[in-house]
């Protein structure tokens, strides 16, 4: 066997023995998972929906299937750089066109779960990060950033949009610890557990939506709606992410998982 | 959340009541009247060149044989001879009897056959209403002059929908006439009002505190949302009012799209959901509002117009559906109503409130098609004389 | 206007009954070929000798006389399908009357069959008119006895009569019924058990309304020779009249065709009412009845109860009616019924009743009124008969 069969072989095997365990970062995509709702004068991202085909019935006596529709942006889901305007121009920016060896990096993980249960609106700032590589060592380049939040508990009630007369209320980065996450630790992408990869008031940031903004006019990608983020090491896990490849796609519903050291 | 006594008291043991329409066979000619009947009107065949009036309906005028139209017509009579039935071999009557009818002679001239009221006697003068029965076919209903319709004889209520003690399901809590229906329906003593938000609407302050109103979810653009809110009511539902629409300008796809999925495909949603509970119910109904734009459209909203076409399209075989079942499927049309959804549409816009009031009057008078509004009663006007103008002078 | 002619060398013969039954498995068909069977038994004629036939029924849809005929076998020369129900044994009468005396038949067969189903009376309610499915049914669908109760409500008002003179007619008609074996209701009713019957449609009671049954009735048409040379007895037709729709202006039926052409009918015939040895009028509803005697002339106009009043209507009374108990005791069966007042004042004055004879009847009045087609009756008709000595 080659080094490299060694290390494929290795991977089922562990996965097979429990040494790998994989956790599963999706949410259950349902009628009722809120997607994210924008002013009333633009256009609106459209929930998913599924009607019943057939099930064991007139409609199809052996067979049970749905149709379904949705927004790119629904659910779990991935953000390319086509998806912003600034990220418009980014060579195959696209879902159908991401090279697939980007569908697979490790990841760190930052517990920001104390400082948004304290402060809902809690800004992760550049101050923020540089202490948090005080004490957990520096990020190392080409991985995903997943904020963990322990947002993913407010799923199934109003609390996980936390919509109010001034919009929506969630943590997320500003335009500084972007910067610091895409130009000095090269990350591959963010990954949030909250609707959206910017704070629920980002659009009046200074600099607004910060994390889509710089993210995507560099090329980076977006994770949103994840769970279970609090079963992930601060290193040591690789995220699986693939998206349909739909043609020209800014993005899409997937099934993420994480693989960690298991038992 | 309070619910106010229901005075209706029910075995838990005993057998689902079935229940039963009047006979439905009628002319061609019987069923004309029963359109201008569910429009409201009051009319009787009158010949085009002798001006005789005639009834029951017939298709030639017994005085001259000339051409027959219908005619709004006055609303007097007197009750010459009465009788109390008390034997049938109809299955609907039978549930209801004794019954009492009689023979009034209108003042427009013939002869008829006509429901009572309790006040009425003979020799006494009488105020003639034409109804719409449980079949869904127009019927004289003959009150004491002057009489207001007293909502506890039971057999003016086989014609109306009484709002008292009923349980109702309005849809749309977010929107002002959903808001000034409920608020409505509750003035009006409905037991229970279940109003459904859709998310991640946050409950209306105007709502809030209301004795029998309960909000639960409910997005008619998703079945299984739909399905689970009247799984939520479990008891009986009396009446649906559905105040759910998607107002925008222009016909882009998304709009549309989202109109359609709202208004038509929400319709069929909600229709096919509480189809079944309305029928087991004494005095189901369904109230829709509708916009005038579904007779013709109007070119700024495009969109919208086509929605609601579609939308008045399925209500009316909804209606029909309905027909043999008892459930009366009730229209209000509306011009530009006075919400949010029409800042840029001059007045005359309807307030809320009227359409709210509209739909109490509906349900509590028997009406199958109400326009609320100058707006409405204007463009059924227009639309009933000469669709083709209508369509062409609504949009210079 | 032309005079009319007599109803010279034309007989009415062999009226005949087939018991009626209250519900019938069987057809119209099947009760109209039995009734021709029982003319046959009578006069010895087979089919190929009926060169004319008389049909009236509700219940044989969708066939009319036409299906019948080849239903039935025959191979008439003139045929006629009367639908005017209680008016209809008249009606068959004068049509076929005048079909024998002008030579285009020789021997008609009148015939009248209904069958009566479980259901067959709600479905013909329901369906029995344009008027009635637009206008009446879906009022509290009463069927016959609302709309009469309403003609009764407005009749008892305008001429200040009470119930217990329609009591005593019913109760008289009931007394004549119990010596007729085929009547359905034989038992004695009081005029008390008949006031305090239980409402059907208010001011109709249980003693108002007649039981639908199955059931058929003829008679037949023919020259006197022929009836001779069959051995059989005759009756001549003294004088008829028939009137539809008449005084449509009236607001409520409060008298019928019979005042348009009353004055004809007993001029023709050269006996008045009080020739009269027995009335067989049409008794859907006594409300019905007194109009009837109050129409054809036995009392002045509008003291119909004063008359009932001091008549006895008994077999063996002052003016025997409806001797067979009438349909208010023996059954209405349908278009039958139109038709028993024919052979019952027949069979009196040729002294072959079912039932008692009335002493002494020679001269019979017959009375028909047919088809309520939305708040009325619309067919009235009326004979005068003599049994030919």
């Amino acid at each position: 066997m080659t080094a490299v069969e060694t290390v494929l072989s290795g991977l089922t095997s562990g996965i097979a023995s429990g040494g790998i365990a994989v956790v599963d970062l999706t949410n259950t995509l349902s009628p009722d998972f809120p997607v994210i709702v924008l002013p009333a004068e633009f256009g609106q991202c459209e929930p998913f929906r599924m009607e019943t085909v057939s099930r064991y019935d007139g409609d199809g006596p052996a067979w049970y299937w749905n149709n379904i529709s949705m927004n790119e942006h629904t659910g779990t889901h991935f953000d390319a750089p086509a998806h912003w305007i600034t990220g418009k121009d980014v060579p195959n920016g696209t879902v159908d066109r991401l090279p697939p060896a980007d569908f697979i990096h490790p990841a760190v993980v930052i517990d920001i779960s104390a400082q948004a249960a304290a402060d809902e609106d809690f800004i992760l700032t550049r101050a923020f990060l540089e202490a948090w590589e005080a004490s957990h060592g520096p990020i190392p380049p080409r991985h995903w950033i997943l904020l963990r939040t322990d947002w993913y508990k407010r799923v199934g009630t109003l609390a996980y949009l936390n919509l109010k007369e001034d919009g929506a209320h969630s943590p997320g980065p500003d335009a500084e610890a972007m910067r610091f996450l895409v130009h000095e630790r090269a990350c591959i992408g963010l990954g949030v557990e909250t609707v959206g990869t910017d704070a629920g008031q980002a659009a009046h940031f200074e600099e607004p939506l910060p994390a889509h903004s710089v993210l995507h006019g560099n090329g980076r990608y977006g994770l949103q709606c994840l769970t279970n983020l609090d079963q992930l090491p601060v290193r040591g896990a690789v995220i699986v992410a693939t998206p349909l490849k739909i043609q020209g796609g800014s993005g899409s519903p997937l099934r993420v998982i994480a693989l960690k050291p298991g038992l | 959340m309070t619910l106010r006594p229901r005075p209706e008291k029910r075995d838990p043991l005993q057998r689902k009541v079935e229940r039963h329409v009047p006979a439905g066979l009628r002319s061609r000619a019987m069923h004309a009247m029963s359109a201008r009947a569910a429009q409201g009107r009051f009319v009787l065949q009158q010949c085009v060149e002798c001006s005789a009036v005639t009834y029951p309906p017939r298709d030639i005028c017994p005085v001259c044989w000339g051409e027959l139209a219908w005619r709004d017509q006055v609303q007097g009579a007197t009750l010459l001879a009465e009788t109390t039935v008390r034997v049938t071999t109809d299955l609907y009557f039978r549930a209801h009897m004794p019954w009492r009818m009689g023979t009034i002679a209108l003042d427009a001239g013939p002869v008829a056959l006509a429901h009572l009221s309790r006040n009425l006697t003979v020799g006494g003068r009488a105020d003639v209403r034409l109804m719409i029965d449980k079949g869904g076919n127009a019927a004289l209903f003959a009150m004491a002059a002057g009489e207001e319709p007293d909502m506890s004889d039971k057999q003016w209520r086989e014609f109306v929908v009484p709002v008292r003690d009923r349980t109702i399901l309005v849809t749309d809590g977010r929107g002002a006439v959903g808001q000034a229906v409920v608020a409505a329906l509750q003035a009006a003593g409905a037991a229970s009002v279940v109003v459904g938000l859709p998310a991640p609407a946050q409950p209306p302050a105007a709502l809030a505190g209301l004795t029998g109103v309960r909000i639960v979810p409910l997005d008619l653009t998703d079945t299984r949302s739909v399905s689970e809110c009247l799984t939520d009511i479990a008891g009986p539902l009396d009446i649906v009012v559905n105040t759910a629409r998607f107002v925008r300008r222009g016909d882009g796809l998304i709009d549309q799209k989202h109109a359609l999925d709202v208004t038509v495909l929400g319709l069929l949603r909600l229709t096919q959901g509480c189809a079944p509970m309305l029928q087991g119910r004494p005095s189901g109904a369904f109230v829709d509002i509708v916009s005038s734009a579904a007779l013709a459209p109007d070119a700024g909203f495009p969109a919208f117009s086509a929605a609601q076409a579609a939308h008045l399209s399925l209500l009316q075989s909804f209606r029909h559906q309905m027909r043999g079942s008892g459930v009366r499927v009730m229209t209000l049309f509306t011009g530009p109503v006075d919400d949010e959804d029409h800042q840029s549409v001059p007045m005359p816009k309807v307030a809320p409130s009227r359409i709210a009031k509209g739909v109490v009057d509906a349900l509590e008078g028997g009406r199958e098609q109400l326009c609320v509004g100058d707006a409405a009663v204007d463009a059924m006007a227009r639309w009933s004389d000469d669709p083709a103008l209508y369509i062409r002078e609504k949009n210079l | 206007m032309r005079g009319r002619l007599r109803y010279d060398d034309v007989v009415l013969c062999a009226p005949v009954t087939v018991p009626y039954e209250r519900y019938s498995s069987q057809s119209a068909h099947w009760w109209a070929g039995r009734a021709l069977r029982v003319l046959a038994d009578v006069t010895g004629l087979g089919p190929r000798d009926f060169d004319g036939f008389c049909f009236s029924s509700f219940s044989a849809g969708p066939d009319t006389a036409v299906g019948m005929v080849q239903h039935l076998g025959l191979s008439p020369r003139w045929l006629d399908h009367i639908p005017t129900g209680g008016a209809s044994g008249v009606m068959a009468m004068r049509r076929a009357a005048r079909a024998v005396q002008c030579g285009d038949a020789q021997i008609v067969a009148c015939v009248a069959a209904d069958t009566n189903h479980l259901d067959s009376f709600r479905q013909t309610v329901a369906g029995f008119s344009r008027f009635s499915q637009d206008a009446v049914y879906p009022y509290g669908s009463g069927g016959p006895n609302a709309t009469f109760a309403l003609i009764t409500d407005h009749y008892m008002r305008t001429f200040g009569i009470g119930r217990e003179a329609f009591g005593k007619l019913c109760v008289a008609q009931r007394d004549n019924a119990r010596s007729n074996p085929l009547a359905l209701q034989r038992g004695v009713l009081t005029l008390d058990a008949y006031l305090n019957a239980r409402p059907i449609s208010d001011p109709v009671h249980l003693y108002d309304c007649v039981m639908p049954c199955a059931g058929a009735d003829a008679y037949i048409v023919t020259t006197p020779e022929v009836a001779q040379r069959l051995g059989l007895r005759m009756v001549r037709i003294l004088s008829t009249i028939e009137r539809h729709n008449a005084h449509p202006q009236d607001k409520v039926q409060w008298r019928g065709g019979w005042t348009m052409d009353v004055d004809d009918l007993w001029a023709m015939a050269g006996v008045g009412p009080q020739d009269v040895d027995v009335l067989q009028v049409y008794d859907d509803y006594p409300v019905i009845v007194a109009m009837q005697i109050d129409n054809l002339g036995f009392c002045p106009p509008g003291e119909v109860a004063d008359f009932i009043r001091r008549t006895d209507f008994t077999i063996t009374g002052d003016l025997p009616l409806n001797t067979n108990g009438g349909q208010l005791s023996a059954g209405q069966a349908g278009a039958a019924g139109g038709f028993q007042n024919v052979t019952e004042g027949m069979r009196q004055i040729l002294r072959q009743p079912l039932g008692d004879q009335v002493p002494d009847a020679r001269i019979a009045a017959i009375s028909g009124f047919g088809l309520v087609n939305y708040d009325r009756g619309i067919c009235t008709a009326a004979a005068v008969l003599e049994a030919v000595a």
